[in-house]
Order: C-alpha cells, then sequence, then structure tokens
C-alpha cells in the first residue's frame, strides 16, 4: 500500500513538473513573466532558507548577496565582456566571501536573534550606501545592460521570455537538489542541530561557529546566482532595486509563508506571494501597496501558522495524489 | 595517569566564588560520584571541564591533553561527551536523527553515523522510538535520549548531570544497570547526582562540594557518615 502511494505522488509531481514545463504554451506573456517573478524568488526564498531556515539565524540582509551576484556579473560583461555565465560565477565566489565575512562578524560577536537580524539589515545597508558612491559601477543611477540579440552567451532573450523561464525553472531544480542532498548530509545534520540547540550541538562535538560560518557563505553564493538572473531578466540594476531592505524582505518572506527548514516551503510561499504582489502591482497600481497586502499576509501567516502553510499543501498535495491511478511499480 | 586530573580550579562569577580551589583525579573505567546541596558548584565545575566555562586559575588534564581553554566542541572531540541537568534535545529532530548527530563526530558518513546511532538506540533501551520526535519524548525519555545522544560521540569520558532526577525508583534500578553496562563498554563515568538510591550502589567513589570548595572524598559510605558532609546537608546542630 505504502508503495503505491509513493508512486500517486510521485506521479503527481511529475504531472505537476510537466505542467510547468508545458506552462508557457498556454498563458499571455504577463503570466509568464509572474511566473519568472514566482521561480526566481522560489529559488532565491531556497537559498536563504538553506543558509537561514535551516540554521535558524534569520538573516534580513540577502539583497546584499542578491546585489553582489547582480553587480559583479553584470560589470564583468560591460567592462570586460566576460559572459554572465562566467560572471556569475565569480559572483557567487565574491558573495560567499562576502558571506562568510558576515557570519564571522555576527558570529564572533555573538549576535543572536533579533541582535543578529538587525546586524545583518546594517551590513547589507552599509553595501548599499557604498555603491551608491561608487561612480565606477554608476552609483545611485545604476547600470543599465546593452540590448544584444538573443543568446545563451550573453544571457539574454527578447523574442519571447522562454528562455528566461527555463533558465529559471532549470536553477529552481538544481537548488532544491542540492539542498536536499545537503540536508541530508552531515552538514545537514549539523545545521538542524545548531537550530534546535546549540549548546548541545556544541556538547556533540559540533563547531557551531564554524558551520554557522559555511551556511552563510552556500547561501550567499547561491543567492548571487540569482541575483545575476535578475541582472539578466530586467537588464537594469541600481543599489535600490537590487540591494535594498525591500528585495531582502522579499526575499524570505517565500521563506517564513511557506515554511521554513522545508524543502517545498519557499517554492509554495513565492507561489502565493509573487502573484498577489505582482497582480497589485499591475492592476491596482504603483509600489506600497503590493507591500502591504504581502506584508500582512506575512504577518497573518506568521502569526496564525509559525511553521508556514506547508503543512497544508503536503495535505492538499497527497489527497490529490490519492485521485491518481495507481501504478505499479516496476 | 589518571584519566582526568583537575587540579586546583578557582572559578568566579564576579564577588562569587563557585569554585574554589578543587582538585581531584578520575582513574580509567572508573565510576566517581560527585554530590553537594544546591548550588555547591557541581554544574559549574562540569562547565568548567566541558569547555562551556574558562576557569579563572587552575588546570584541567584529560587522557594527556591540557584541557585549559578548548571549546565545548573540542573537548567532544577529545574524548569527553556530557549531558545537562535541564534536559536539552534537539526538539524538530526524531530520535534517530538526534543520536545520529552525536555519531557524526567520528565521521562524515550519515549511512554509518544511522548505523552507530541504532547501535546506542539499542544499547539504551530506546530503539522502539527512533522515529519520535524529540520534542514529544517523555523527560525520562528524553534523559535517555541524551545520553544516547553523548555516548554516541564515542566518549572515554562521560560527565552526567543528575540523570536521574525525577525518575521513580523502577527506572532509577534501569538507569544504575544502564551506567554499570556503560562503564563495562569501556567508559569512564563522572556524575553529578541528587538521589542517594542512585549514587551509593552505583559510585566507586564520591566526591562533595560545598560552598564551592570539596569538602570530602571516597567511598560512598565513609562519606556518607562524614561530619563535614552531615554538616553540609543537613546544618549544625
Amino acid at each position: 500500500m505504502v508503495a503505491f502511494q509513493m508512486s500517486q505522488r510521485r506521479l503527481l509531481l511529475i504531472i505537476l513538473i510537466a505542467a510547468a514545463l508545458l506552462l508557457p504554451a498556454l498563458v499571455t506573456p504577463f503570466i509568464l513573466h509572474v511566473a519568472i517573478m514566482v521561480g526566481l524568488f522560489a529559488y532565491l526564498g531556497s537559498a536563504w532558507n538553506l543558509g537561514c531556515g535551516y540554521t535558524g539565524k534569520l538573516s534580513w540582509g540577502h539583497s546584499a548577496f542578491m546585489g553582489l551576484g547582480a553587480y559583479v556579473s553584470t560589470a564583468l560583461y560591460m567592462f570586460y565582456a566576460v559572459t554572465p555565465w562566467i560572471g556569475a560565477i565569480a559572483g557567487m565566489i565574491i558573495a560567499a566571501a562576502f558571506g562568510a565575512l558576515v557570519g564571522v562578524i555576527c558570529f564572533r560577536l555573538g549576535l543572536k536573534g533579533h541582535y543578529f537580524v538587525i546586524a545583518t539589515i546594517a551590513l547589507a545597508e552599509i553595501l548599499r550606501v557604498a555603491f551608491i558612491n561608487w561612480s565606477v559601477v554608476g552609483g545611485a543611477w545604476g547600470l543599465l545592460m546593452p540590448v544584444v540579440p538573443d543568446s545563451m552567451y550573453h544571457f539574454q532573450f527578447h523574442s519571447s521570455r522562454l528562455g528566461y523561464y527555463y533558465i529559471i525553472f532549470a536553477m529552481l531544480v538544481a537548488i532544491l537538489y542540492v539542498e536536499r542532498r545537503i540536508i541530508k548530509s552531515k552538514l545537514g545534520y549539523y545545521f538542524i542541530a545548531i537550530k534546535d540547540d546549540e549548546e548541545m550541538a556544541e556538547s556533540l562535538g559540533i563547531n557551531a561557529f564554524k558551520y554557522k560560518v559555511i551556511a552563510a557563505a552556500i547561501s550567499a553564493a547561491l543567492t548571487a546566482f540569482g541575483g545575476t538572473f535578475y541582472a539578466q531578466y530586467v537588464l537594469y540594476i541600481s543599489p535600490d532595486t537590487v540591494m535594498a531592505v525591500g528585495v531582502s524582505t522579499e526575499i524570505l518572506m517565500g521563506a517564513v509563508v511557506g515554511g521554513m527548514a522545508t524543502l517545498g516551503g519557499p517554492v509554495v510561499g513565492a507561489a502565493i506571494i509573487h502573484p498577489i504582489m505582482e497582480l497589485s502591482r499591475a492592476y491596482v497600481g504603483g509600489r506600497g501597496l503590493d507591500y502591504v497586502v504581502a506584508g500582512l499576509l506575512t504577518v497573518g501567516v506568521a502569526v496564525l501558522r509559525p511553521h508556514g502553510v506547508i503543512g497544508w499543501v503536503e495535505k492538499a498535495f497527497d489527497a490529490l495524489a490519492s485521485y491518481l491511478p495507481r501504478v505499479a511499480r516496476s | 595517569m589518571a584519566l582526568l586530573e583537575v587540579r586546583k580550579l578557582t572559578k568566579r562569577f564576579g564577588g562569587l566564588v563557585a569554585l574554589d580551589d578543587v582538585s581531584f583525579e578520575v582513574e580509567k573505567e572508573e565510576i566517581v560520584g560527585l554530590i553537594g546541596p544546591n548550588g555547591a558548584g557541581k554544574t559549574t565545575l562540569f562547565n568548567c571541564v566541558t569547555g562551556f566555562y574558562k576557569p579563572d586559575s587552575g588546570e584541567i588534564h584529560f587522557d594527556g591533553y591540557n584541557m585549559c581553554g578548548l571549546k565545548p566542541h573540542e573537548t567532544c572531540l577529545k574524548g569527553m561527551a556530557r549531558t545537562f541537568q535541564i534536559v536539552k534535545a534537539f526538539h524538530s529532530m526524531r530520535v534517530i536523527e538526534c543520536v545520529t548527530a552525536g555519531a557524526l563526530a567520528r565521521t562524515d558518513r550519515t549511512q554509518d553515523g544511522k548505523k552507530k546511532a541504532l547501535e546506542t538506540l539499542e544499547f539504551v533501551g530506546l530503539a522502539d522510538k527512533k522515529n519520535v520526535l524529540a520534542g514529544s519524548l517523555t523527560i525520562v525519555d528524553r534523559k535517555r535520549l541524551g545520553l544516547a545522544s553523548a555516548l554516541a560521540t564515542g566518549p572515554k569520558l562521560m560527565l552526567l548531570d543528575e540523570v536521574a532526577a525525577g525518575l521513580n525508583p523502577v527506572e532509577i534500578d534501569d538507569v544504575i544497570r544502564l551506567l554499570r553496562k556503560i562503564r563495562d563498554g569501556g567508559t569512564t563515568l563522572f556524575i553529578v547526582e541528587h538521589v542517594m538510591k542512585l549514587i551509593m550502589p552505583v559510585a566507586d567513589r564520591v566526591a562533595v562540594l560545598h560552598h564551592g570548595k570539596k569538602i570530602a572524598e571516597g567511598r560512598g559510605e565513609e562519606v556518607a557518615r562524614d561530619e563535614a558532609v552531615i554538616e553540609a546537608y543537613l546544618g549544625r546542630e
């Protein structure tokens, strides 16, 4: 029986993935744009979750890493004609170093809880202000990427958004795979141990400081890749669009609403929040209201469902799976 | 040479001298009990030995290493494991995962860690609850889990902080059997305990702390007759 249920679940998962792959053929360009933003923030939320959700060290400064990724790949592309794919890797390395530095500073100082959160906001703000005053990378104006014809090498697709859609889809699948591997490894055990009880973790031979810094570096690097994607998709970056506190908020909101320290949480959360934000931006107008709506939703979930809505989604998923025909396992 | 050797250990918290020039030794494969009234400094001593507190002065030698200045995780990797008086657990993990987290101190492969964890759970008699969330265990089982996680790190010396508090007589007998089994497996035990029903039959030797000073040491029945000890517990007539 259990084996059959497993295969029904797997079947439903395959159907959902197939539906996601076919989605661009069925929807308008605007809906496709919403889907790309959901994918991007599901990716960014997962990157955040891997470093922060599992270890319980909640960063509100992840825009710094997204911004570093965006700026490094964009600057390398515009000034040195380096393909954004290589630029993304450079951005990941620099973001990992910065993430490790932030970790070393905060954890050496023993910052916990709210104090850690505030420190991450402050460090991200320092970086944003530094970029505003750094004329080489465009200062407050930012960088406007030259538009070139569709090309994988240049990471630009204009005739349709298909290229972006499938790239972010692949990035999301890849990060979920990496996350799953890490969580099932020694690293994953240690992250969760640190979140649950740091003293107990230490008593069992876990170097909490070291593993927290590793978590920060991994999360920063993965977030930076999302920054490169954003830069290539929007083709314009500035300190206020990729390094602002609001961006950090958008990154972590999905994980909070969906469920921290779960594989599916940030994906579910992004799929709930970003359509609402995009729709309110498009149909009600202007920035501001989208944040009000998303903020209210986040507060509501945090109060009523502190573990996120993932539990409901899992139940709905299982219920749906039970309607599927039973497939014999080979 | 003794497995654990503590010399002239002093720890102050502001004006309070929690440990005052305490010296003692624990021999290999011995069970040593540490008793004393509330506030005597027993847990502080554990915290100093396992690296959670930095002593103000004194020396700690363990298995040939100078342990002073080591962090808690380093003392564990050197072969010490401890449990906590206020029971701790990785509440969002399953029992088997909690113990695996301990076992991973000696291996990088989760498969090996899980195997070791299962063996350890069998050993302490918690194998039937291996898939229960640690956060939903009873206090008694949580203590057992703490013991199992610590044991899974493969320690030479275990420091147990009040394993028997709150247990009924039958459970205490279980714990006594378990502690003897652990010692027979080659692990030395150093036990802080209030429950005399546990400490007297199980400890080879008992040390008594009072106001941060060691006031007596010896076999259980000797210590129980000691004037200074009786005075510390019951007060002067």
